[in-house]
């Protein structure tokens, strides 16, 4: 009995907790792909390094914020500062749209044509984040680091598996559902947000009945850098801040907006967490629940690890390959093929 | 102005820019520049049977220049002694195992009816593949890295000539790009662009994780190849007298020859790529490539296979991209996976083919050259305009210092805009299709 309680505890401590904050994060990611792909009929390569633009401004304002002796007690600075990040974010991503892609959307360019220009857009951030922050990790992390510490936790239950429950996590997990709940309802119960809706479902009948295309598209931007930025951060808060990263945090970002269905913001969702769990289940070494669940006997003396962490991305690729050969349209059935 | 005497005087600017870099830094660092010109044109002719021909987007040039790297290891270098013993047969066989696996699985979910007993019997042939092929694999690598790892700790290659690489990397390449485009072609355009960003970060994860193949990290130093050694030249008394009687010293006359050489290959493996794809652009097959890419609903009305069409295309291209990139490893005699980054080979073999015209052989020769040579000269000039812009700066501000370090990352900055306002304002690029 204690012995499935530790082997309960450990799968939370390494699979279940950080799995959720984790695909928090991505379906964050995710729901900006998709914004964008539902309205704007383009997968935007440039979304991993708005994430990273919009994070780079929150870690500047922080830093700001720390040097004046703001903070807000036991939560991070950067939580105080994410709004400006926000704003910082949304100026950059309305400045690229009407520099770069207001002329092709005029022109009726082809989506692979987008698909290019958003390339060029990424490096450029790319570029940017690298030049005004430089390409290293960047700490900004400040406030108590556990909500629950691993050694309180045994103090508490007896229990010899500690279980690690960090403030990143929580207010991932908390911020993600709000941003969500936030987002459907506006989607769904606004007047803005069912002109979006019916704008992505069919073009020509929304202009017909007088919505204004160029302000969806607007709009659209701007949640899409809000989502980005919170994504960024929040990943950054829970991981650490580097350039690289985000743009190799794309993959697994396409990977779950295309399984749970490019446009469909509830597979979006879906999406993220399937990718997160598979992730971490596939890369996490067994061998500690399994010694607990197992009689003696047959307790493994290897890892029991199914892949090695440094091929993380190729699980979030074969998920997709699978799900392009079986159902490319996701999870949600997303948009036509 | 006849676009033919348009097309003679742009070559002409950029091959006159050779003896430039020469006068300033000699005739080494001229004639580096040009073969890696050479290498990049070549790349871009790949990308530009993709893009130009067919309009198919390609982001992960780089995971094919890679393997036609590991070719050029797995073709050139001596096999490591007593490791093909070690673990070597077990490796290949835990792989072909795992191949079998797959197979039998999808050969299972063929032939059984819909329902949750498939799931079940497909899922456990793949558990129980996956163990044996586990067991099989990790003892064998063990063996193999465990040989000399400081120097070998990998298989090594079959030890043939480095010029066979070339070829064989070029069918590795074709290999990965029949996988992807099987899967992600016939979709929306958009998701062939995710599936290749995806192989490539894949593939140089493989290299760098996969020490018994590539020595990962480590790196592969030493590949053979396929011209004389300096040394070789220096210690040759009828070289040397030769040189002297050209009025060099024998140290500069042996790089330049050695150079000249890769030039020569290289040349001859261009111009006969260049051929080949204008004989394909030019040919009905070349035609109907454009139709397809020009109206797809139109010649799928006439009854051409979109879908099997592009795949042919996708994998001719990649496969010319792995060429390029077993001559890149062989030029630099090692692959070092840590280098495989996506701006330099990824992005910039984009800019190559847009900015020569996409659509034109000669065009993305043309673009190959021109751009490989900015990129190549831009660093230094970066830097040297960062620090004339920060002339005014106090020395040792804290901002002067950091611009000065940050003038490297211009470069991605510089060739991102450069894209955006090619695409935006010449489209057709500097040579474009007829």
């Amino acid at each position: 009995m204690m012995d499935l309680l530790n082997a309960i505890v450990a799968l939370s401590n390494f699979v279940i907790i950080p799995a959720m904050s984790y695909g928090a994060q991505l379906a964050l990611g995710a729901l900006g792909v998709t914004l964008i792909y539902g309205i704007l009929r383009f997968s935007n390569f440039a979304h991993g390094d708005t994430m990273a633009f919009g994070a780079m401004v929150t870690v500047l304002v922080t830093w700001l914020f720390q040097s004046w002796g703001l903070s807000l007690g036991p939560l991070p600075t950067a939580l105080l500062a994410l709004p400006f990040g926000i704003l910082g974010c949304m100026a950059l991503v309305l400045t690229t749209d009407r520099i770069v892609y207001r002329f092709y959307r005029a022109q009726k360019a082809k989506p692979v044509i987008f698909v290019i220009v958003s390339l060029g857009v990424t490096f450029i951030l790319n570029g940017l984040v690298r030049f005004i922050i430089g390409p290293d990790d960047q700490r900004f992390l400040d406030g108590e680091r556990f909500i629950i510490s691993a050694r309180t936790f045994k103090e508490m239950t007896g229990l010899r598996e500690g279980l690690a429950f960090k403030t990143t996590q929580g207010i991932t997990i908390i911020t993600a559902v709000i941003v969500v709940a936030l987002l459907f309802w506006f989607l769904n119960r606004t007047r803005t947000g069912k002109s979006m809706r019916a704008y992505s479902d069919n073009e020509d009948l929304a202009l017909l009945s007088g919505i204004n295309p160029e302000r969806v598209v607007m709009i659209t931007w701007l949640i899409v850098a809000g989502l980005a930025t919170i994504a960024g951060v929040l990943y950054g808060l829970d991981k650490s801040f580097k350039p690289f990263t985000y743009f190799q945090l794309l993959l697994p970002i396409f990977a779950s907006a295309i399984v749970g269905g490019l446009g469909n913001p509830l597979g979006a969702i879906a999406g993220g967490f399937v990718i997160a769990f598979s992730e971490v289940t596939v890369t996490y070494a067994w061998k500690k629940v399994a010694t607990y669940v197992l009689p003696e006997s047959m307790a493994p003396d290897t890892l029991v690890q199914l892949m090695s962490t440094d091929y993380k991305l190729a699980v979030s690729f074969v998920i997709l390959l699978i799900v392009l050969l079986v159902k490319p349209t996701g999870l949600f059935a997303g948009k036509a093929v | 102005m006849t676009s033919a005497m348009k097309n003679t005087l742009l070559f002409a600017a950029v091959f006159a820019m050779i003896p430039v870099i020469a006068h300033f830094q000699g005739w080494n660092a001229a004639l580096f520049v040009l073969n890696m010109g050479l290498i990049s044109a070549i790349m871009a002719l790949g990308v530009n049977l993709q893009w130009g021909f067919a309009g198919l987007f390609n982001v992960g040039i780089m995971g094919f220049v890679a393997l036609g790297g590991l070719a050029a290891v797995l073709v050139g270098m001596p096999a490591t002694p007593g490791a093909w013993q070690a673990g070597g047969f077990g490796i290949i066989g835990a792989l072909l195992m795992g191949a079998a696996t797959i197979v039998i699985a999808i050969v299972v979910a063929g032939r059984m009816a819909k329902g949750w007993m498939r799931s079940l019997v497909v899922l456990a042939i793949l558990v129980a593949g996956f163990m044996i092929y586990r067991g099989l694999f990790d003892p064998s690598v063990e063996a193999v890295e465990a040989i000399e790892p400081a120097l070998t700790g990998y298989l090594g290659g079959l030890g043939l000539p480095v010029i066979i690489a070339w070829p064989v990397g070029g069918l590795l390449a074709a290999g990965a790009a029949w996988i992807i485009g099987k899967t992600a072609l016939g979709l929306r355009s958009d998701y062939l662009a995710i599936a290749t960003l995806g192989i490539a970060e894949i593939i140089i994860a493989i290299l760098k994780n996969e020490d018994w193949l590539s020595r990962g990290v480590k790196n592969v130093v030493g590949v053979p190849r396929p011209v004389p050694y300096e040394i070789d030249l220096q210690n040759n008394t009828g070289f040397v007298e030769r040189a002297a009687g050209f009025g060099f010293d024998a140290v500069t006359a042996s790089t330049i020859y050695v150079k000249l050489l890769y030039c020569g290959l290289f040349a001859f493996v261009l111009v006969l790529l260049l051929w080949m794809a204008q004989m394909a652009l030019n040919s009905p097959w070349g035609r109907m490539m454009r139709a397809i890419r020009d109206n797809e609903v139109a010649a799928e009305a006439m009854g051409k296979d979109v879908t099997a069409r592009h795949l042919q295309v996708f994998v001719l291209g990649s496969a010319i991209c792995g060429i390029a990139g077993a001559m890149l490893t062989t030029l630099d005699g090692q692959l070092t996976p840590g280098t495989y980054q996506p701006l330099r080979f990824t992005f910039l073999i984009w800019v190559m083919v847009i900015v020569g015209g996409s659509g034109n052989n000669l065009g993305a020769v043309l673009g190959g050259m021109l751009i490989y040579l900015m990129w190549d000269k831009g660093e230094s000039i970066g830097l040297e305009v960062m620090e004339w812009i920060t002339a005014g700066l106090a020395d040792g501000s804290a901002l002067k210092a950091h611009l000065i370090a940050s003038a490297a990352h211009m470069r991605l900055l510089t060739i991102g805009v450069l894209l955006l306002l090619v695409l935006r304002f010449s489209p057709r690029g500097l040579i474009p299709e007829k």
